[in-house]
């Protein structure tokens, strides 16, 4: 098991992301031998999946077809090798193309679409692939700062094959004028930060129908190759 | 290494309908939840409660943790998850947003001890205000000699070694092991370099 990259996430604390500030480890986090991190994750498959659950713009529809406009993302997970990770259980949330979430608790004065609830999920390929239809999420206003927006972003979490692997990151998208902005994005390290924007990807663009993102994900992935 | 790692980022405070969907109630199904093993299962049944306290000593609400953990024999289950059906699943998922307090509660069997190591649920911890991830353990207040000997737990500096283990309580005809985290401050609880 690869250990956790510090060089390319963010620092634990980040003062501008004012939250940071409180709700994190002050006391240095105790290093862990590399033999005692070993532990298989759970296994996902099948059982997990139904099949509109990759298609954000079809699995809550009550009256019609949510608003906004209409994108695919494709991906693939690998590891720091390169190696594609196959059945990496994949879950993406988000808000709706007005920038508000379904959840109870977003107070954004933005309306809500009956017809999105934002939430899906995908396992990868044989290959590492995976792919999501979904709307493109809005920006939304925030209390971190005076006049303070988060640019738009999707939510996704993954399984790696170990416990250890885990990740919970947020997809932003090219050229977004509010990245200058945001203290969440700008928590990862400058050199880093390209790996969270998506690429537009016209060969990706469905026609008549959708634009084509690509999102790939790298986990860390164990340092031996499994045919060694 | 020719790649590297995706960035970490927050959970977020609004993560309830894509990760906790059912738990939270909002209409999306769920692939874990805060019961990690059923009554149909061999085993202690126990309760594990508590909370997750900020720097400022604020109960947060906005908390997720995600526990592993063997079963009273000893195995991690390698079958594929199943959320619908029952028996033992060795994973949960819950969120602390479903009261005012911010409790959470876990409703599993006592895991037995393994590799020589003293029973444990490993814990991931995630919320608003976290750019990366937690990781630390649940021990048990009722094994104090395999706890002396646990090798993790032998990593720890010894006057925070008491962080990391649950106070045994009975509630109710319950047995409810009592665990909260502070991720900061004076009690802070251990976390790991996993």
């Amino acid at each position: 098991m690869n250990k956790r990259d510090w060089n390319n996430h963010p620092p634990l604390v980040y003062p501008d992301y004012k939250s940071t500030v409180v709700r994190n480890p002050a006391k240095p986090l105790i290093p862990v031998p590399e033999e005692m991190m070993d532990l298989r994750m759970p296994v996902y498959g099948d059982a997990v999946i139904d099949k509109l659950d990759h298609d954000l713009t079809k699995n809550s529809i009550v009256n019609g077809e949510p608003l906004g406009e209409r994108i695919v993302i494709h991906g693939k997970v690998i590891d720091e090798q390169g190696r594609g990770i196959p059945n990496v259980l994949v879950e993406i949330w988000q808000c709706n193309s007005t920038g508000r979430y379904i959840h109870k608790l977003d107070q954004h004065d933005a309306p809500l679409d009956p017809n999105f609830v934002g939430a899906g999920r995908a396992l990868t390929d044989d290959a590492g692939n995976y792919r999501f239809y979904t709307i493109k999420p809005g920006a939304y206003p925030w209390g971190n700062h005076p006049n303070a927006w988060r640019p738009a972003h999707i939510h996704f979490s993954l399984f790696g094959h170990q416990f250890a692997d885990r990740l919970i990151t947020q997809m932003y998208f090219p050229g977004d004028p509010l990245f200058a902005y945001d203290p969440i994005f700008n928590s990862v390290p400058a050199h880093a930060r390209d790996l969270l924007v998506a690429d537009f990807k016209i060969e990706l663009t469905e026609p008549g129908f959708a634009l084509g993102y690509e999102f790939n994900i790298v986990l860390r992935g164990s340092r031996q190759t499994p045919f060694e | 290494m020719k790649y590297k790692q995706t960035p970490s980022q927050t959970i977020g405070p609004f993560f309830a309908h894509g990760l906790t969907a059912e738990q939270y109630r909002y209409n999306y199904t769920s692939i874990a939840h805060p019961v990690v093993a059923d009554h149909s299962v061999p085993g202690e049944q126990i309760i594990v409660q508590g909370r997750v306290f900020d720097g400022a000593g604020n109960s947060c609400t906005d908390a997720m943790l995600e526990c592993w953990q063997c079963d009273a024999e000893g195995r991690y289950s390698d079958r594929q998850q199943d959320p619908k059906a029952g028996g033992f699943k060795g994973f949960g998922r819950v969120g602390t947003g479903m009261n005012e307090a911010g409790r959470y509660e876990i409703r599993t069997i006592k895991p037995a001890s393994i590799y020589g190591q003293a029973p444990h649920i490993n814990v991931t911890l995630f919320m608003r205000g976290m750019l990366n991830h937690q990781f630390t353990r649940i021990y048990f207040s009722d094994e104090e000699d395999l706890n002396a000997r646990d090798k993790m737990l032998n990593l720890v500096p010894e006057d925070r070694r008491q962080t990391l283990i649950a106070r045994r309580l009975e509630i109710a005809g319950a047995t409810v092991y009592e665990f909260n985290i502070y991720v900061q401050g004076e009690q802070e609880t251990v976390f790991f370099d996993l």
